[in-house]
Parts: C-alpha cells; structure tokens; sequence
C-alpha cells in the first residue's frame, strides 16, 4: 500500500450517551476502492461513516482524510457525504435543483453568483441520477427512491473524489436501486472512492471490491466481497455461538489482535 | 384633512417608509426560521425584547438600542438552549418568553413610565416615529434583507441538511447563531410597525401563506417578501383610511391583512395539490398486460373534452368514472 489512503482509521472508538458503540477499529480505504461496510442493525456501521466524515466525536484514536487528521481537515470539496434519506421534509418547500446546488457549496465563494461551472456541474449531476425532467418539482413531491437519488447528486454536484453513503439502498424499490447501482458504476469507472453502508446490497453486489463487516463495534470480516447471506450467517449475527464462555482462542473472523471479548463486554 | 395631504405628512412618509422595510425584512428571516420549524422563535425574542425596550425608557437610553442589544443576547441564548439539548428545550424557551415579558412589565413599572409608553411598542405605533429612528430602522431592515438574500445559498443548506451542511465545511453554528441574532434585529426592525406581540406574525404568516403556492425555496422566500411588503404598507393605507371613520390601530390592520392573504391562498394551495396528483403520470408498463377494449363508448376523448387527461408511457388516458380510456385505433382500451 503506497499511496496515501483515502480514508485511514486507526484504533478509533466512538460512544454515543455514554455508551461504546465502536471499538478499536482499524481501517484503511485506498484510493479507487469501492467498500461496503455491512452488518446487522446496531452494529455500528453508520456510526463508523459518520465518524469518518466528523459527524461523530472520537474517544479514542483518530481519522485521516488524505492523510489529514480530521480536526485539521479542510479539502471538503473532495469529500461527498450522501446521509441517511430524512423521512420528513422541511417547513419550506425546495425545489430537487435547489437541494442538489447546495452540493455546490463546497467549492462556492460567499456571497458570489453561481459561475459556469458551477451550473454544468449541477445539470449534470441531475443528468447522471436521471432527475433532469423534474428539477423544478417539490422534493417532497417524489418517492422515497427519488429522494435518494436527489441526495446522491447532491453530493455529485461538488465533483468529490471520495463518497460515504450511508444506507442509500434502505426502502428503495429495485428499479431505484439500478439506477443507484449504475450511477456508482459510473463513479467507480471515474477512479473515484467509494465507501458504502448497506444491510443489502442487492444490485450494488458486482460493484463492491472489498467488504468490512462490523458486529456490536468491532470489525468482524474485512477482505473480499461477500454475498448478502453470507453475511447474514449465523456465525456473523450472533458471535461467539459455538465457543463456550472465557474461551480464549481468537475467533476465525475476530481482527487480528482484538481480544476474543464477549459481546455484552464494555472494557 | 384630505388622504392626499395626509399621505404628504413627514410622519406618514416616515410610517410608510418604515412600513415597507418592515413588510421586506421580516419574511426574509422568517423564511428560515420556518424552514427550521422555529415558526415561534421570533414571538420568543419579541417577548425578551420588551424587558430591553422597559430598560431603555427607565434608562433613558433609546428604547430601540436597548430592545436590539437584549433582544439579540435572548435569541442566541434561546440558540444555545436549542442546541445543547431537546429534552426540556421548549420549557426553558417559555421561561425566557415570559420572563421577558413580566421582566418588561416590571420594570417599566419600577421607571413609573405609563402603560401607554410601553403600549406603543408592544402592539405598535408607525406613526409616532421619528426621523432618527426611520434611519436605524432602514439601516437595520437593509442589512436584514441583505444578508438574507446573499447568504441564501449557506443559510438553506444549513437548514435543509445540518448534517451534509457540516460535511460540506459550513460553519453551522456560525450560521444558526447568524439566523437567530438577524431574527432578533428584525423583531426590533418591526417592533414599530406590528408591535412585539405581533412581530411573529409579519415573520411567518406571508412566509405560511406564500408556500401555500411554491414549490421552490427561492420563490417562497421572493413570495413572501412581496406578500409582507404587500400586507404591512397595504395595512398602514387601509387603517389610515379607516381612522377617518374609527379609531384604527395600523399593526393589527397589518397582521390582519397578512392573515386574510392566507385565507385566500390556502385553498387555492390545496385545489392546486390535489390537482397536481391527479394528473401525475400512470406507472409505465401496465398497459401492455392486458388489451381489454371497453364496449359501447358513445363519448370522444380528445383535449379539451372535458375528462381528466393523465400521460401513460407514451400516450394519454381519459379518467372518467373510475375508468382510464386510452385511444386505440377506431376504439378505447381499458388501461
């Protein structure tokens, strides 16, 4: 690994009201690689990404974007973040344009018009989730499925080389799903990073390079891509089924070092 | 007196003056509290701002210093309160809504100042003002509207999506402490006009009554701006008109006038709603499936023939009583 990674965790833990929810993890994304980050619920998969990306405090250990640590961060025109779709809209009525143009923040100047640029790259990122007919239309206004799409251009219209996307597949019905899974096909063609949550990946499955499974806050798998059942095996739901307590030998799927802890274990 | 000469008074221009910034400024902020569900936010800072203006008439400072200055460290304490936790965040916002208010009154009681001195500025009084504080207003309103309309794009961003707004490195609370503090200016901006127990209501019912009709942040927040502007100098002319007749107090005229601009606008916003979904295009796909062709069909669909036209694929089905007729060669299809 020579490059510099895109996005590097180290021994980072993560707790939320007191309570840890990540636990040591180790991580390192290069550049051009396409990871999905898979568990069960709870396991701590989206609170990994939104540590990654800040929205999250750590207790213990750091994140590098580019080899920058977090806190001294600035470059965010290379981060695209698409967040977990929000059920409700807000008081006010947006427009999918105008949801989509504030992606172009990251590289806007205050209190300067849009350029040029900052248009086209706008259109285009409409044009490549296929919303350009209806820009002009309420977000509310669209399925569940199209929301997505509307935030996944949004975080296209700032050009970023690295993407999080948290559980952009959850309630979205299979033909959104295709067109999810082409435009990140696109993205991926375009050299670009691509960390991934997902409980399913259904159609995304062909694109993914390399998966890290997570269970109660700790990384339980990380190497090649995996089907959806395998995932959802027993041996990785629930821990520990066939050992018996105290028993001391690292599980086969246990990262390298982590202490064989049960899961109910906070130390 | 005639209107005409009326209407020439220095008072009444300073009056239509502060007027019309005030029906401009107040929408504009109170587009993005409503956007952020804080439609009250502004009735909060308005009741702070009355112990701020008590404090200017038992100082004798200017009561619209004053009422700035404690109406702006109210609207970022109510910020922090919001921010560090939801639990017991809406009572702790209504211990400060009516501490400010008994805190005015008391004061103002201790200054032995009359209840009409702080009357004026509680429900209004456009057109005692005088030239000097037409001038802070308008330097005031103008900086409002300003910063609202050139910080439009960072300030819907960091409503719509606090979360993506932190990511794409917009300083959130910079941005949310900004909103609440040009809330608080524009409360003291119309504390004149409305008056501070009515201020809220030039900030959201043009803001309420424009989204009625828009489907876009840009046109709701250019809507109700021209609404406000609309409501508040409209307001002034009609309750100028009517103290010929009665006495006629211009703030509530104003609110008043806003609130029938609502009436108006909201059942258009529904028919219009309803509309919209009637005519959104049938899922693609369907017709293939089944060829039923209807029977007897006396009636020819075509534009304009009176039945709801909805786009199917590549064509247009006819709903009428619970049927969707598609053209068909020389007969209609059931689709």
């Amino acid at each position: 690994m020579s490059a510099t990674p895109a996005v590097e965790v180290r021994n980072a833990s993560v707790a939320l009201g007191g309570r840890p929810v990540l636990r040591g993890i180790d991580l390192a994304v290069v550049p051009g690689d396409f990871v999905a980050l898979m568990g069960a619920n709870g396991s701590g998969k989206s609170t990994l990404v939104r540590a990654m990306v800040g929205l999250r405090p750590l207790v213990d250990g750091e994140v590098r974007l580019f080899g920058t640590p977090l806190d001294e961060y600035d470059a965010w025109s290379r981060i695209g973040y698409v967040p977990q779709r929000a059920t409700a809209g807000s008081g006010i009525p947006a427009s999918v344009w105008e949801v989509v143009a504030a992606g172009r923040l990251t590289r806007r100047r205050l209190l300067r018009p849009l350029s040029t640029a900052d248009r086209a790259a706008i259109d285009e990122a409409l044009e490549v989730v296929g919303l350009t007919d209806r820009r002009r239309e309420a977000v509310t206004n669209l399925s569940g499925g199209q929301q997505q799409r509307v935030l996944i251009a949004r975080a296209l219209a700032g050009e970023p080389e690295l993407f999080f996307l948290d559980e952009p597949t959850a309630g979205v019905d299979l033909p959104n799903q295709q067109v999810l899974a082409d435009t990140l096909r696109r993205l991926k063609e375009r050299g670009a990073t691509i960390v991934l949550v997902a409980h399913e990946l259904g159609p995304l499955a062909p694109l993914v390079d390399r998966a890290v499974v997570l269970r109660d806050g700790r990384v339980a798998y990380d190497g090649a891509a995996l089907r959806d059942h395998e995932v959802h095996q027993p041996w990785f739901a629930e821990p520990h089924t066939h050992h018996h307590h105290h028993d001391h030998v690292p599980h086969p799927s246990a990262p390298l070092g982590a202490d064989p802890h049960l899961p109910g274990d906070l130390s | 007196m005639t209107p005409l000469e009326l209407f020439g008074e220095p008072f009444m221009q300073r009056a239509l003056i502060a007027a019309l910034l005030t029906g401009l400024a107040a929408p504009a902020i109170g587009t993005f509290l409503v956007q952020r569900r804080l439609a009250l936010m502004g009735d909060g800072i308005g009741h702070v701002a009355v112990t701020g203006v008590a404090l200017g008439l038992a100082t004798g400072a200017s009561p619209l210093w004053t009422a700035v200055l404690v109406a702006v460290l109210g609207a970022v304490l109510i910020e922090v309160i919001r921010e560090r936790g939801q639990t017991n965040g809406d009572v702790a916002l209504a211990l400060l809504f009516y501490g400010g208010l008994a805190g005015g009154v008391f004061v103002s009681g201790l200054a032995g100042q009359s209840a009409a001195a702080l009357n004026r500025f509680l429900f209004g009084s456009l057109t005692t003002i005088s030239s000097g504080d037409v001038l802070i207003t308008m330097g005031l309103a103008i900086t409002v509207v300003t910063l609202c309309v050139g910080l439009a794009p960072q300030l819907f961003a960091v409503a719509q999506d606090q979360e993506f707004a932190r990511v794409a490195g917009l300083r959130v609370r910079a941005y949310n402490v900004l909103v609440a503090v040009l809330a608080a200016v524009s409360v003291t901006v119309a504390m004149r006009t409305v008056g501070l127990l009515l201020v809220s209501a030039l900030m959201v019912v043009p803001v309420a009554t424009a989204q009625q009709l828009t489907r876009s942040f840009r046109t709701t927040i250019g809507a109700a701006m021209v609404l406000g502007t609309l409501a508040s100098v409209g307001g002034l002319v009609t309750a100028t008109f009517a103290s010929y007749q009665v006495n006629v107090a211009p703030g509530p005229t104003i609110v008043l006038l806003a609130l029938a601009c609502y009436t108006v606008a909201w059942p258009i916003g529904i028919w219009q709603r309803r509309r919209a979904r009637l005519l959104e295009p049938f899922a693609p796909g369907e017709a293939a499936v089944s060829h039923d062709a209807c029977g007897e069909h006396p009636h020819a669909h075509g534009p304009g023939c009176g039945h709801l036209a909805v786009p199917h694929d590549d064509h247009v089905d006819y709903v009428h009583d619970g049927h969707r007729h598609a053209v068909h060669g020389a007969h209609y299809d059931e689709h």
